[in-house]
């Protein structure tokens, strides 16, 4: 045991004393490692932002997993009433206690705008859809509980429209004339970020209470909303089939109550999203980890060359093959382990930045993630591995070394 | 009884056209614990050859070699690695110090492959050894740093470090000039003798060689004892202004075959 020790220990001794006498030649061989794992680990990082920003995309325009929308229409020869849907669906959603729901009324509302009347787009949401659609807001704030008690009811503009308003700030409590059949003075409470660039005009309002504001451009046409539940994944289906039973029976055979998921991930079944975008993203790092690889191997051979005659007067001491071998093995190893985790640190500092948050999630992640401790172990693991895999060649060629020719070499 | 002992030991090596080099034959040695003994031959003589068997660098191509009246021949790789690491010291011509690395460094460099108490306290084991051939001073220093005596010094107190029980020196002067050679080898010599190593010395410096208690010499890969007569100096005669020439006399190559080249 104690010679175990002691043989362990002596090569780790042995392999640091290399790799401190040639520091400039480790240096050098141990700089593509080091890059190599920085890229690799910070592409894998940036790859989660990257993710998080396609998922947070895909959360905004489709809803948080697993969101259900619910619709219904008439099949009789009656229209369905919306107030009774709304009735309907609030009690429902009373009843199974589901928190995280909204009305979601896509439709238009004429504004009094510097032009003249205009229709813009306008969603009729409750304050729940902030939250479940990672609504982000560039000035003031999202609908809060008692905004529908308002007066003049709270709107939210997206910035589009703010910018046709001339972007009077918030906290002056800047109004806009909402003319429908009923007409309305709204507030503006909050500015919404845009989705994508050149989008057009538009507006959150809540459900209104008693007003008609469906522009008379719509000719009297009774706007259905739908409504959106964000439920737990696991529980989804079978509480959806839950609210779809009751409502049906709720309002009666005439109307058809579908009820279907519609976030991102319902799309993808069982398979993930993201993994075409892992893939190469995988593929990239690894492909850069096998240069610096190659080049480590290319040094690293040259040297055992150059050190012939210093591992034949090892071996005229005692070192017994296998212990060279183990020798030469543990300097790479001992030396990319150092290279990644110098390589690590760069690639944190990098995806940690600021500014290289900035342009990768373009503004667009609320939940910036964490540097992924996925990324840091596959950093230093993949090191590890370089330097065990550049590491056998010379190994080899050491252990080869004939005692003899080597002293006199 | 005996530290080392070779019977009819032949080395032979394939030559590129399936014939074939006969390097020594028929060697018969006997070294005793603590003794001092030399060999002489011409470059090309089989010395290093020679060495390298007794230093269980190299195996024979037949005959036994016993060391420690243990069969060397039978012993796997490592076992021979382990004995020659624990029981041989090796000293080179050109000193083959380990660059990069100070004095007491290089020193300390055999106490890797020890075990125990000796690898745990290879620090003060090597610098006592330094301090005994006179190099306490220069614990520091790297090789290229030294004097080429000095580096020899440093070589030979990294022999010693493990306590072998036999110092095998290749041509220890080679690389010297005349005197500090006579210095470097009344040092080996009176080392030897202080820790009871058995020292062979290889040369083909006579005066070198006189300075051991038994004489041989070494032509076409034939051993034969060379007495008092033979023409060797003896200790008391190692003047480095009457060092005798570099090539050894006539009269050291008895009538052996010359190497053979055999088909």
């Amino acid at each position: 045991m104690s010679g175990l020790l002691s043989g362990v220990v002596g090569a780790v001794v042995e392999a640091w004393a290399e790799l401190r006498v040639n520091k400039l030649r480790v240096l050098l061989s141990l700089i593509g490692v080091a890059v190599a794992v920085a890229a690799l680990t910070a592409v894998v990082g940036l790859g989660s932002l990257a993710e998080q920003s396609t998922r947070e995309s895909s959360e905004k325009s489709g809803g948080r997993p697993a969101t259900y929308t619910v619709s219904a229409y008439s099949q009789g020869a009656t229209e369905l009433d919306p107030v009774l849907l709304d009735d309907e669906f609030r009690e429902t959603m009373s009843r199974y206690e589901i928190t995280w729901a909204s009305e979601n009324l896509y439709t238009t509302r004429s504004v009094q705008l510097p032009g003249g009347l205009t229709d813009v787009s306008a969603q009729v949401v409750d304050p729940e859809y902030g939250e479940m659609h990672r609504v982000a807001m560039v000035e003031g704030s999202w609908f809060v509980a008692g905004d529908e008690q308002r007066m003049a009811p709270a709107v939210v503009v997206n910035e589009s429209l703010w910018d046709t308003l001339g972007r009077p700030p918030v906290a002056s409590h800047p109004t806009l004339l909402l003319s429908g059949t009923d007409s309305v003075t709204g507030v503006v409470v909050g500015v919404t970020a845009a989705q994508y660039a050149e989008e057009a005009p538009g507006l959150f309002m809540l459900p209104s209470t008693g007003l008609d504001l469906a522009p008379l451009s719509q000719g009297g046409f009774t706007e259905t909303p739908q409504y959106e539940m964000w439920l737990p994944t696991s529980a989804g289906d079978e509480l959806s089939a839950m609210v779809q039973g009751n409502l049906t029976a709720a309002l009666g055979d005439e109307v058809q109550v579908d009820v279907a998921r519609s976030d991102y991930a319902a799309y993808a079944g069982d398979s993930d999203p993201f993994l075409p975008i892992k893939l190469i993203i995988a593929g990239v790092g690894v492909l850069v980890l096998l240069l610096g690889g190659l080049g480590l191997v290319n040094i690293a051979l040259v040297t055992v060359r150059q050190r012939i005659r210093e591992i034949g007067v090892r071996r005229s001491f005692g070192a017994t093959a296998p212990r060279v071998f183990f020798s030469v093995m543990l300097e790479s190893v001992a030396g990319t382990v150092v290279a990644g985790a110098v390589g690590v640190m760069v690639a944190v500092l990098v995806v940690q930045n600021s500014t290289v948050q900035g342009f990768i999630a373009q503004g667009s992640v609320d939940d910036l993630p964490p540097f992924p401790i996925t990324a840091a172990l596959l950093g230093l693991g993949s090191a590890t591995l370089i330097g065990a895999v550049a590491g056998v060649l010379p190994a080899l060629v050491a252990v080869r070394v004939k005692v003899i020719d080597a002293i006199r070499y | 009884m005996p530290l080392i002992r070779l019977e009819g030991v032949t080395k032979t090596v394939p030559l590129a056209d399936d014939a074939t080099l006969d390097i020594l034959r028929g060697v018969d040695l006997v070294v005793e614990a603590g003794e001092h003994v030399s060999i002489v031959g011409r470059s090309g003589s089989g010395k290093s050859t020679l060495l390298n068997i007794l230093g269980l660098i190299d195996a024979p191509t037949t005959g036994t070699h016993w060391f420690d009246e243990v069969d060397v021949s039978a012993l796997r790789s490592g076992a021979r690695d382990r004995l020659r690491g624990e029981q041989v010291g090796f000293i080179f011509q050109q000193f083959n110090l380990l660059q990069g690395r100070t004095a007491l460094e290089n020193v300390m460099t055999p106490l890797l492959y020890a075990r125990g108490r000796r690898f745990w306290r290879r620090r003060a084991i090597a610098a006592e050894m330094l301090e005994k051939v006179g190099l306490g001073h220069r614990v520091d220093s790297m090789p290229h740093r030294l004097s080429g005596g000095e580096q020899q010094r440093v070589a030979i107190a990294r022999s010693l470090v493990r306590d072998p029980r036999v110092i095998l020196a290749d041509e220890p002067t080679g690389a010297l000039d005349i005197e500090t050679g006579a210095t470097v080898m009344r040092l080996l010599d009176d080392i030897s003798s202080d820790t009871g190593a058995a020292l062979v010395t290889i040369t083909h410096d006579l005066a070198v060689a006189g300075l051991a208690a038994r004489h041989y010499s070494l032509d076409a890969g034939v051993l034969s004892a060379a007495g008092r007569g033979s023409g060797l100096a003896g200790p008391s005669t190692l003047v480095p202004a009457e060092a005798p020439p570099a090539v050894p006399a006539p009269v050291l190559t008895p009538a052996a075959p010359p190497v053979e080249v055999t088909s």
